[in-house]
């Protein structure tokens, strides 16, 4: 009888805690109020991504309407695996959130953080979960709004306007996918997902329908920070407080991601998208610029959270790199380093916080001599950036293990040089600060200061990703699986095109 | 020999991995009792060796011992299997790292080195991960621990913290991670996605379905992905990891970390793509002539370097791309060669670099411009240096005669003149530059405003540095005259043969 209600629990559990956060008013009460929904939407989610391995594709009817008249929860692989990642760094963010946000963020507004944090959260479950185009829309601005409001609560001024640059950018995005969906239904009638696919196909070839992708391609676009659609992102992620800046890099872009995969395999079919539309050889540059003008971006920096905003940028190319491969294994790649980035960057800004917290700043000159000072926190940035780079035995080698597989698969061996050549990159970028930390002396920023180790609650949640970054390198049973099973759904239809041929 | 013959073969292997990390954790332990941590330290050298030579025990009487840890990938796993080629290497890492610690004892104390604690534990770890390198069962396993490797030495290249250091620890870890990022990774995803295995197999895993061009692109990236073999241009690191501690250039870049990159070269043109098709890759050539261009270019090299360090480190460059040679020729004596020299060399040039330690414990010198008559006040360092500089060389009756000589023999019978006659080159540039410091330190008197040293002030290194010099001395000799245990080892080696072809 509940059991059934399960795949809808993510959405609607903080969707209801988020206005009681304030309503508690407490700063403490709050927090734990946040954390708990956040776990229990989190077992939830683990406990649905086991079910759809088992038993495949999960629909639930919200309000008893059967789709495709109301709105469908259709939760599949693909979007349990994240959703689990979601919602799991969520927890994770939270936890660590109690210490991080007492100095970056003014106390009167604690609650508020909260219940912006929650509803960010509902958005991005949202997303994850429907099988409705128009609502997915709705998620989508549910979270996007939630996510200005978060970036804005900085103590730093600054976060103002980059909250405002997110904002305007942000909102293009929504209005240009909001117009795409709008011309899909305009040409089909339907907004369920499944019943879209259906008559696009019939359509093949329309003009709306062509001038709808567009849309929607470039509005995503913007949301996950695709090059050059990028600029709003590092501001953003440089001036938010950091646990803000640890929940939406390794979240909000990855989800908006999902979107992308979604809209071109399950709506349109990488058949439209790819062979009529050839957006492969589009999204494929673009990714590849990415990964290399963001890497090098991120490599001159002073500024460490803007070091990992960059980085994320360029790993996000490494994602669509994957999607732009058309195969089920360059699918699959990239559904894995979604997953696996938010392991690794979530770590990261997470010890950055740490920093910013003991020093009250991060600059790469407040990091000189944190190897002594700060030595687990240090530890743990030293193994997620390895992880970024991609050593063996963490989750970094695995997704990109498989990215360059899929580029060999198809001969592609300037692309598998050039991904392996990013990596050297990212050595630089992540060189750069384990060499301040380890081997310079403090500068005048930290000098003479007592610099303690990051208090417990930080530390935990931050070793957590940290542990998990190491697991899911050597046993990557459960994600290969996960990656598999949902890549192979999506490309269904195209395998089905080319077996025909 | 065999004192572990009770215990399953299978376990041998896990426990050579996981007996040094266990000694690490010890010496991490008894970090404040130096005596205790380094009595730690020597006895889990010597558990380790006692293991090896039962792996070798086993490897002799045709036992198989394989093993499997996890599966990183649906099938691919980290696993381990014993094959000839490994068990020579483990046999010279494991059986040098004892002496290197002894010497290490000494050098690290008379030298008042600081955080030696973290100097034992980096050792110990990356002895955990050569062994793994020599037994691991495919290219995965053996790229993960490669890559480890470079990781765990990299505190003991920057171990003294100095600028210089600190540049060296840079150009070490760039070099190395970017090869093997880059290109070696390359190599093994396309043996991956082409071949379909990456298991180390008898005659190699590709087959004439393969196209040419794809196998000739995997062999060169191969060669200068395998960074740590120091093939010209991706040699620099070498001579920058020289300013870590000597007892770490010794083992290290003398006998582990080099011995690791061209030990992995003769692994993958052994059992990936086979001696026996290696005439038919049209690249096969090129990168022949670019290791021979390495011996000759680096022994030009190192005659400039008034460094004594550096002069060896260019001297192992030089005498790593014999190796190359040899498993290039597509020559099962050459390929013998080759082999054997990962052992011959390994001792010779251990000896160098701790008479190097201890020339620069004992007369604080590292300028071989100022170690003229020397030899007066350590005439056993001096001795020792000129013995192994013979077997460098390759004169009888020191230990890397025979593997030159098996080199040579493989050249003429690959029918390339050219490479005997680089190979007699280079050992005459050998003689060149190695010779003159051992005889300008007992026959010559310094000029000018050095000191001179004379028979009465005799001070040699300390005595646990003295007795590691002495027993590597002697083992340059003594493998000169009992060579055989190594050579039956190395013909249980897949298509490698002392032997000439067409003779019984």
């Amino acid at each position: 009888m509940f059991a059934q209600h399960l795949p809808v629990l993510p959405i609607i559990l903080p969707l209801m805690a988020a206005p009681l956060c304030i309503l508690l008013g407490r700063s403490h009460l709050a927090w734990l109020l946040a954390t708990l929904v956040s776990a229990l939407s989190f077992v939830i989610s683990v406990d649905v991504l086991l079910t759809t391995l088992e038993q495949g594709v999960l629909s639930y009817a919200i309000g008893g309407w059967q789709p495709p008249w109301g709105i469908e929860i259709r939760i599949d692989t693909a979007s349990a695996m994240i959703l689990s990642a979601v919602t799991g760094i969520s927890t994770l963010v939270l936890v660590y959130a109690k210490e991080s946000i007492a100095k970056e963020v003014d106390p009167s507004q604690h609650t508020l953080f909260y219940t912006a944090h929650l509803l960010c959260l509902t958005g991005l479950s949202g997303i994850l979960s429907t099988g409705d185009a128009f609502n997915l829309f709705v998620f989508l601005e549910i979270s996007s709004l939630a996510t200005y409001t978060l970036v804005s609560l900085g103590s730093d001024k600054r976060c103002l306007t980059a909250a405002f640059r997110y904002l305007v950018m942000g909102t293009i995005g929504a209005t240009f996918i909001l117009i795409g969906v709008g011309m899909l239904y305009m040409k089909t009638g339907t907004l369920n997902m499944i019943d879209l696919a259906d008559r696009i196909a019939e359509f093949n070839g329309n003009r709306t329908l062509k001038t709808g992708l567009a849309f929607i391609l470039v509005g995503v676009s913007i949301k996950l920070a695709l090059f050059p659609l990028h600029m709003w992102l590092p501001p953003a992620y440089t001036h938010a407080p950091s646990a803000v800046s640890a929940f939406l890099a390794s979240t909000a872009t990855k989800v908006a991601v999902y979107v992308m995969v979604r809209f071109i395999f399950t709506i349109y079919g990488a058949e439209f998208v790819f062979h009529t539309m050839s957006m492969d050889i589009l999204l494929l540059a673009l990714a590849i610029v990415a990964i290399f003008k963001c890497s090098f971006m991120a490599t001159v920096q002073s500024n460490v959270k803007t070091v990992l905003a960059y980085s994320s940028v360029a790993q996000i190319g490494y994602m669509i790199l994957g999607i732009s491969l058309v195969s089920s294994v360059g699918l699959m790649a990239g559904l894995l380093h979604i997953f696996n980035h938010a392991l690794m960057k979530g770590a990261l800004f997470m010890a950055v916080g740490a920093v910013l917290l003991r020093t009250g700043s991060v600059d790469i000159k407040a990091f000189q001599g944190l190897g002594k000072q700060m030595p687990l926190t240090m530890a743990a940035f030293t193994i997620a950036g390895l992880s970024i780079i991609g050593v063996p035995l963490t989750a970094g080698f695995v997704s990109k293990w498989y990215l360059v597989t899929a580029a060999l698969e198809q001969q592609q061996w300037v692309i598998a040089m050039l991904v392996l050549l990013g990596s050297l990159l990212a050595i630089i970028y992540i060189g750069r600060i384990l060499e301040a930390a380890y081997f310079k002396e403090p500068s005048e920023l930290t000098a003479g200061k007592d610099i303690k180790e990051a208090p417990m609650l930080m530390l935990v949640p931050m070793w957590v990703l940290v542990i998990a970054n190491i697991y899911f390198g050597i046993d990557t049973s459960l994600t290969l699986s996960a990656a598999d099973t949902a890549a192979q759904l999506l490309t269904q239809s195209m395998t089905e095109i080319e077996a025909a041929q | 020999m065999n004192i572990w013959s009770t215990l399953d073969p299978a376990q041998l292997i896990n426990l050579t991995i996981v007996v040094p990390l266990i000694g690490a954790a010890f010496i991490a332990l008894f970090s404040q009792q130096p005596n205790l941590r380094e009595g730690v330290s020597i006895i889990t050298a010597v558990v380790l060796f006692t293991l090896v030579l039962a792996v070798t025990d086993n490897t002799f009487s045709k036992l198989s011992m394989e093993t499997t840890w996890v599966a990183l990938f649906p099938g691919l796993e980290i696993a381990y299997s014993v094959e000839p080629l490994g068990v020579l290497f483990a046999l010279v890492a494991s059986f040098l790292w004892i002496i290197t610690t002894i010497y290490s004892i000494g050098y690290m104390r008379g030298h008042n080195e600081e955080n030696q604690t973290r100097f034992f534990f980096c050792f110990a770890l990356s002895i955990s991960t050569v062994m793994a390198i020599c037994f691991s069962a495919n290219l995965l396993t053996l790229f993960i621990f490669y890559e480890l490797l470079t990781l765990s030495t990299y505190p003991l290249v920057t171990h003294a913290g100095t600028k210089e250091a600190k540049h060296g620890g840079r150009v070490y870890l760039g070099v190395l991670l970017s090869t093997s990022i880059v290109l070696f990774l390359l190599a093994i995803l396309g043996t991956w996605v082409s071949a379909g295995t990456l298991n180390f197999t008898p005659g190699g895993v590709f087959t004439q379905a393969h196209s040419d061009s794809l196998v000739a692109l995997l062999l060169v990236l191969f060669c200068y992905g395998i960074g740590k073999a120091a093939l010209m241009p991706f040699h620099r690191w070498l001579p920058a990891a020289m300013v870590a501690p000597t007892p770490a250039s010794s083992l290290l870049h003398a006998v582990a970390v080099v011995k690791a990159g061209v030990f992995s070269i003769l692994k993958v043109v052994i059992y990936i793509f086979g001696i026996d098709n290696l005439s038919d890759i049209a690249t096969t050539d090129v990168m022949l002539y670019i290791g021979t261009a390495t011996v000759l270019l680096s022994s030009c090299v190192a005659m400039t370097k008034d460094s004594l360090k550096a002069r060896l480190a260019y001297s192992t460059v030089s005498q790593l791309s014999y190796i190359v040679v040899g498993a290039l020729l597509a020559s099962s004596v050459a390929a013998a060669g080759a082999s054997l020299h990962i052992a011959t060399h390994a001792v010779g040039k251990i000896t160098l670099f701790f008479c190097a330690g201890a020339i620069m414990v004992a007369a604080h010198k590292k300028n071989i411009s100022e170690m003229v008559g020397l030899g007066r006040k350590m005439p056993i360092t001096m001795i020792a240096f000129a013995i192994a500089a013979l077997s460098i060389i390759g004169l009888p009756p020191m230990a890397g005669t025979w593997s030159k000589w098996y080199l040579m023999v493989g050249a003429v019978e690959a029918d390339k003149m050219i490479i005997v006659v680089v190979l007699t080159i280079s050992s005459l540039l050998n003689v060149a530059y190695l010779l003159p410091i051992p005889i300008k330190a007992f026959f010559n008197t310094p000029s000018g405003d050095q000191p001179a040293w004379s028979w009465s002030e005799t001070k040699e290194a300390p005595l646990p540095s003295l007795i590691a010099i002495v027993v590597t001395t002697t083992a340059c000799l003594w493998l000169f005259f009992y060579p055989q245990p190594l050579i039956d080892l190395i013909n249980l080696i897949p298509d490698v043969s002392t032997e000439l072809k067409g003779r019984p």
